[in-house]
């Protein structure tokens, strides 16, 4: 690692301030990716600012139909919870299938909303429950946050305080991971909600992207069988050593039809 | 250079450390508990394995500065008053090692597990060492292990 001075922020605001005043600055909280990131020499911060351990963004609780997880919400925390078990299973269910235990007892929903990683699991979540993103300056709606590989709506020194999840009727999320780092090569997130069927692909684009034929196949038949004559075009998917871009192609079709009828079970 | 306080196995330390320094290091290369093992050091093997405040953790993708204040159990503190722990006890009655490099980040693993679900089934004893790799034994006699505390009444 590059040398980068290591600040304890005490509240968000501090945190916000020094960050926006300090464009070489980062923001850390469990450093699940920043911190290989900084071992490889990928990125030179000036500065870590940790916010992992502040109160303001902590906390777990359904509220007005709502499930609102703090930011720094540990993925391990999110996978035990009774709230979460009880009130959004399919979320407990796709944070507990996160990385492996060691890294769950560190990363932070927060963390990894705003890294976007175009193969982490809670994009898929975030955009299939249509969740709003409340940073430390304004509310953002899921479909206006995720904007690419790494890329989102946040500006320098703005801070995602919480994510707010509107209670679906069902949901269900499936995913082939790697086999060797737990990423998922494809997952995808199907909700059944009050505006309509969402459907949501993790892994396979350069981003989360929403499966839009699939949403009208399933909207008119909430069924595996309804994704049977639908083809998913290969041409923008990831290829790489893992899989070619047809093969993640497939793999969206299948791993939405088997979270259809995963969530038909629930 | 940022001054750190932590309880390791029990004792107080108090550090300078700089502040790129990751917990392994500051475990094996300044308290000398070189029972953590580095294996990847990518955070993909889990021979770094250790419990920071009762959570079990990758030590080398943590800061050294992140663990100020915390109380952080290594393999060295397993064993207590020359008895092995259960954990420990029963890698050796099931041959759960060949080679023993994994074996120190396998242990805290499986008692982090234990302590979480104390009786796992083999799916979510698989799924619970997800995050720890073993390139000698297959997990055939690992996995024995586990079930062997799990089954020990205590």
């Amino acid at each position: 690692m590059f040398e980068f001075k290591y600040l304890q922020a005490k509240t968000l605001s501090e945190a916000g301030a020094f960050v926006a005043a300090n464009p070489d600055a980062k923001l850390l909280a469990g450093g699940m990716t920043l911190i290989p990131t900084l071992k490889q020499r990928l990125a030179q911060p000036s500065h870590l600012v940790d916010i992992g351990g502040l109160p303001e963004l902590q906390g777990i609780e359904v509220k007005d139909g709502r499930l609102v997880l703090g930011a720094a919400t540990r993925h391990q925390e999110v996978a035990a919870s009774p709230v979460v078990g009880k009130a959004l299973p399919a979320l407990a269910y796709l944070a507990a299938q996160i990385g492996d235990p060691q890294v769950r007892n560190r990363g932070t929903i927060g963390g990894s909303v705003a890294n976007n990683d175009p193969a982490a699991d809670y994009p898929a979540a975030v955009l299939a429950l249509g969740a709003t993103i409340v940073t430390t300056r304004r509310e953002i709606a899921a479909d206006d946050f995720f904007q690419g590989m790494f890329s989102t709506a946040l500006e320098e020194g703005e801070i995602i305080v919480r994510l707010s999840f509107p209670l679906p009727q069902r949901a269900a999320y499936m995913k082939f991971p790697h086999p060797a780092s737990g990423y998922a090569m494809t997952g995808v997130f199907v909700a059944e909600t009050k505006t309509g069927i969402r459907v949501a692909v993790t892994g396979a684009g350069p981003g989360v992207f929403r499966w839009s034929d699939a949403e009208s196949a399933l909207a008119k038949k909430l069924h595996p069988a309804a994704l049977d004559a639908l083809a998913v075009a290969a041409d923008d998917l990831n290829e790489d050593i893992h899989a070619t871009r047809e093969y993640r192609a497939n793999l969206v079709k299948v791993m939405a039809k088997r979270a259809v009828q995963k969530l038909l079970e629930n | 250079m940022t001054k750190i306080e932590i309880t390791v196995n029990g004792a107080r330390h108090s550090r300078e450390v700089e502040d790129r320094t990751l917990l392994v290091d500051l475990l094996r290369d300044q308290l000398g508990l070189t029972g953590t093992h580095v294996g990847c050091d990518t955070s993909q093997c889990g021979c770094c394995t250790v419990h920071v405040n009762g959570r079990a953790l990758k030590s080398c993708t943590m800061l050294a500065v992140q663990a100020n204040g915390a109380e952080v159990v290594t393999i060295e503190g397993m064993a207590q008053g020359g008895k092995l722990h259960p954990v420990q006890q029963a890698f050796t009655d099931c041959h759960a090692l060949q080679c023993g490099f994994c074996t120190p980040g396998m242990i805290m693993a499986v008692t982090a597990l234990l302590r979480d679900n104390p009786h796992p089934s083999d799916e979510e004893i698989y799924h619970g060492l997800e995050g720890n790799l073993c390139r000698c034994t297959g997990y055939i006699n690992i996995v024995k292990a586990v079930k062997q505390v799990a089954q020990t009444p205590r």
